[in-house]
């Protein structure tokens, strides 16, 4: 399964926007949302639906969380995870926190992932109080150097704009679904009853006039930030490291390194625990990277097919 | 919004009802009855599948509670699986964390057209094998049945590939680009040179049916040569248009698809030729259906060998396609191939006992393709094929690096 091309030999500056064809290309444009400073206030959520014209997703209560938005789909193309972890009170200090709240009984009682009424932390007896970590981020299409939806898509609706983010075309897209299945983030929808695909563009008519995305705008703390893809690197770069400093060792980037299964995310995230704590797959890949190897075992199997008829008519009288 | 999405408060009241089931207390382990966290069918929103709010460091105190509740969904499945007889626990039940049991891909927004296609479109295909076979042996009946079922089935196959759109009268779109690394782009060329060509052997087969005088006398004599060329060129096409479908299921991100990658075109070969064998022997009487019949055998045996790879060597993501209704398909499938090649052979000398192991071969590709059409669905569904698998490849390449 290891690819030595992409894993062992040290990232080479590959820009995707040249590598499409475009001449003299603007620096490649992402985001990098900083999950550490999240407040989850969802301002990024509406400023993309009122930006965009992105549909209602209508009212979905999902009964887990303050998430009730649950998913990117083709009708959210920001969506804050709520991630509500437990942590044992007092002066437990492991890093990640615990797993299970104490009830008074000293038995240990499963977390059940419903918010409570009351402010978190302070339910529970004064012995076997709950602590309490609340982990949110505004996820988003990845922006894939190596994306898997604008691979496979067969009517070339999916490009890649000259600033190295990946677009559908809406008067071109004709539904057929290719990119949602192709999709290692789960990012790409159709839209039911539009029946086309949908999903974030990086706000391209904002960025080619120079404007920052309406997400990256509206977030009050700046966990999204918007600029130059090496910049924002070198910035989440530094900002780990400052983490690390202040004693939250669990800090990590998602997506930031160009030599993993989708040679590195346009949008990299700075997470506070395992990606799939948040929904993010642990080790994404771009379903095409096997694709040489695909058609040939196709290959291998049409010559058995061949093979298989011709024998059916030699191989008897009758 | 996604249209599978249950209705407002549905979600919470299964919630909620899960856990009155279980107890409010969430007693950790066996205390709770299996019933309570049904993994498998259906979304995991079942309190062992939250690790995302569980989860933690090992070191913690509370660890073991979530080790049990990972530990319960995997105690789960074992005890169903083994209750299932004679399928062996390939994978020991790992835990995994996740975003409240959430799906981390998008499930397919195919429907049963995608499925349905790739029994007609492999039927179509082996159908051109079997009339080119016909035609070079002198076989004409054979030829003419092989012949009209390819273009019954590629007939049937552009209807429900367009059907299967979004926006079906934007169908033509796919003929703006040829992208080598679309399979759906290749598979639309090759469905374009295929199509016209089995259409025109098809047309061909009318041709004693026309008046000897006039312009359609021309065309009288015309035709079957043409049609011996366009036969031959469809039943040169075939074998792409049989195989390419695995590379379309193959090229994404769903788990027990992609997997499956070196063994899914065996599999499809083989289903390919079982049908068109299949129809063979519906269509003529069992003195003319020789090559029929050994076009079934073998068909039967790539295909299951190719299925027995795909249910047995692929690990965790081998799982789908042996439990849930994609287990049961694919199941039924290997069970109508050996009756359909077993009816054949032994009832070669009787048409109604050829004619039903023709529709059992028919019946069993059917269901094989549904059958893998719905393990990937399931596959995509739910978080630990994604996870569990990704994880695995993340600990091996860290131990390579130590090494
Ligand atoms: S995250 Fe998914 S939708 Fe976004 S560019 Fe990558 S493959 Fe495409
Ligand atoms: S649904 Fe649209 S964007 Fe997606 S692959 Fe098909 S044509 Fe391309």
């Amino acid at each position: 399964m290891v690819d030595p091309e992409s894993r062992s030999g040290s990232p080479v500056a590959f820009d995707p926007a040249t590598a499409a064809g475009w001449v003299d290309a603007p620096p490649r444009m992402g985001f990098f949302t900083d999950t550490s400073v999240c407040i989850g206030c969802k301002a990024c959520e509406v400023a993309c639906k009122e930006w965009n014209g992105v549909p209602s997703s209508g009212l979905d209560l999902l009964g887990m969380s303050y998430d009730n938005t649950g998913a990117l789909t083709a009708n959210s193309w920001r969506h804050v995870a709520f991630v509500e972890q437990p942590r044992p009170s007092g002066d437990d200090d492991s890093p990640g926190g615990g797993s299970a709240v104490a009830s008074s009984s000293g038995a240990p009682v499963e977390f059940l992932g419903m918010p409570g009424a009351a402010p978190p932390g302070r339910t529970g007896s004064a012995h076997g109080r709950s602590d309490f970590r609340w982990l949110m981020m505004s996820d988003v299409c990845k922006h894939c150097t190596r994306a898997g939806c604008l691979d496979v898509c067969p009517t070339g609706a999916l490009f890649r704009t000259e600033f190295g983010t990946v677009v559908v075309q809406e008067d071109i897209c004709n539904g057929c679904g290719y990119c949602v299945s192709a999709c290692p983030y789960g990012v790409i929808d159709r839209r039911a009853g539009d029946g086309r695909a949908w999903k974030c563009t990086l706000c391209y008519d904002r960025i080619g006039v120079g404007m920052t995305p309406a997400c990256a705008q509206a977030c009050p703390t700046e966990s999204i930030q918007y600029g130059p893809l090496d910049e924002l690197r070198d910035r989440a770069a530094a900002r780990v490291a400052t983490l690390h400093e202040r004693g939250v060792p669990e800090a990590r980037l998602y997506g930031h390194d160009p030599s993993d299964g989708v040679g590195g995310d346009g949008a990299f995230f700075l997470l506070l625990d395992e990606p799939e704590v948040y929904g993010l797959p642990p080790d994404p890949q771009v379903p095409t990277r096997d694709l040489p190897r695909m058609w040939r075992r196709a290959g291998v199997a049409a010559l058995a097919m061949a093979a298989g008829a011709v024998v059916a008519f030699l191989g008897g009288r009758r | 919004m996604n249209p599978r999405r249950l209705p407002v408060g549905e979600r919470f009241r299964r919630f909620r009802d899960r856990l009155g089931a279980a107890g409010t207390t969430g007693a950790p382990s066996g205390a709770a009855p299996g019933a309570a966290s049904a993994p498998g069918d259906g979304p995991p929103t079942a309190p062992g599948a939250t690790g995302g709010s569980v989860g933690g460091a090992p070191t913690a105190p509370g660890a073991d509670a979530r080790t049990a509740s990972g530990g319960r969904d995997g105690e789960g499945r074992g005890r169903r699986r083994r209750g299932r007889g004679g399928e062996e626990l390939a994978v020991p039940p790992a835990e995994f964390r996740s975003y409240y049991g959430r799906p981390i891909l998008k499930p397919p927004v195919w429907t049963w057209e995608i499925a349905a296609y790739l029994f007609t479109g492999g039927l179509a295909a082996g159908s051109s094998l079997l009339a080119a076979g016909a035609q070079l042996t002198g076989r004409p009946a054979l030829r003419r049945a092989g012949r009209l079922t390819a273009l019954a089935g590629v007939t049937a196959s552009g209807v429900l590939l367009v059907m299967d759109l979004g926006r079906p009268e934007r169908f033509h779109h796919m003929l703006r680009v040829a992208k080598p690394t679309s399979p759906m782009s290749v598979g639309t060329w090759i469905l374009t040179a295929y199509g016209p060509a089995a259409g025109l052997a098809a047309v061909a087969e009318v041709a004693p049916l026309l008046p000897e005088r006039g312009p359609l006398g021309l065309a009288r004599r015309m035709l079957p040569p043409l049609g011996r060329a366009a036969g031959l060129a469809a039943a040169g096409i075939a074998p792409a248009l049989g195989t390419y479908t695995a590379v379309l299921l193959s090229d994404t991100a769903v788990p027990s698809w992609h997997g499956a990658y070196p063994d899914l075109p065996l599999v499809f070969a083989g289903s390919a030729l079982a049908s068109g064998a299949g129809m063979g022997l519906i269509a003529v009487p069992p003195t003319q259906a020789g090559p029929a019949r050994r076009l079934a055998v073998a068909g039967a045996g790539l295909e299951l060998v190719g299925a027995h790879r795909v249910q047995t060597r692929l690990g965790l993501v081998a799982e789908p396609y042996r439990i849930g209704r994609a287990g049961r398909l694919l199941r039924a499938g290997r069970a109508l191939t050996v009756v359909g090649v077993a009816g054949a052979l032994l009832g070669a000398r009787s048409r109604v006992v050829s004619a039903f192991s023709g529709a059992a071969l028919l019946a069993a590709s059917v269901a094989t393709r549904f059958g893998i059409f719905h393990a990937g669905v399931a596959s995509a569904r739910d978080p630990r094929y994604t996870v569990l698998p990704q994880r695995e490849r993340l600990q091996r390449r860290a131990d390579e690096q130590d090494r």
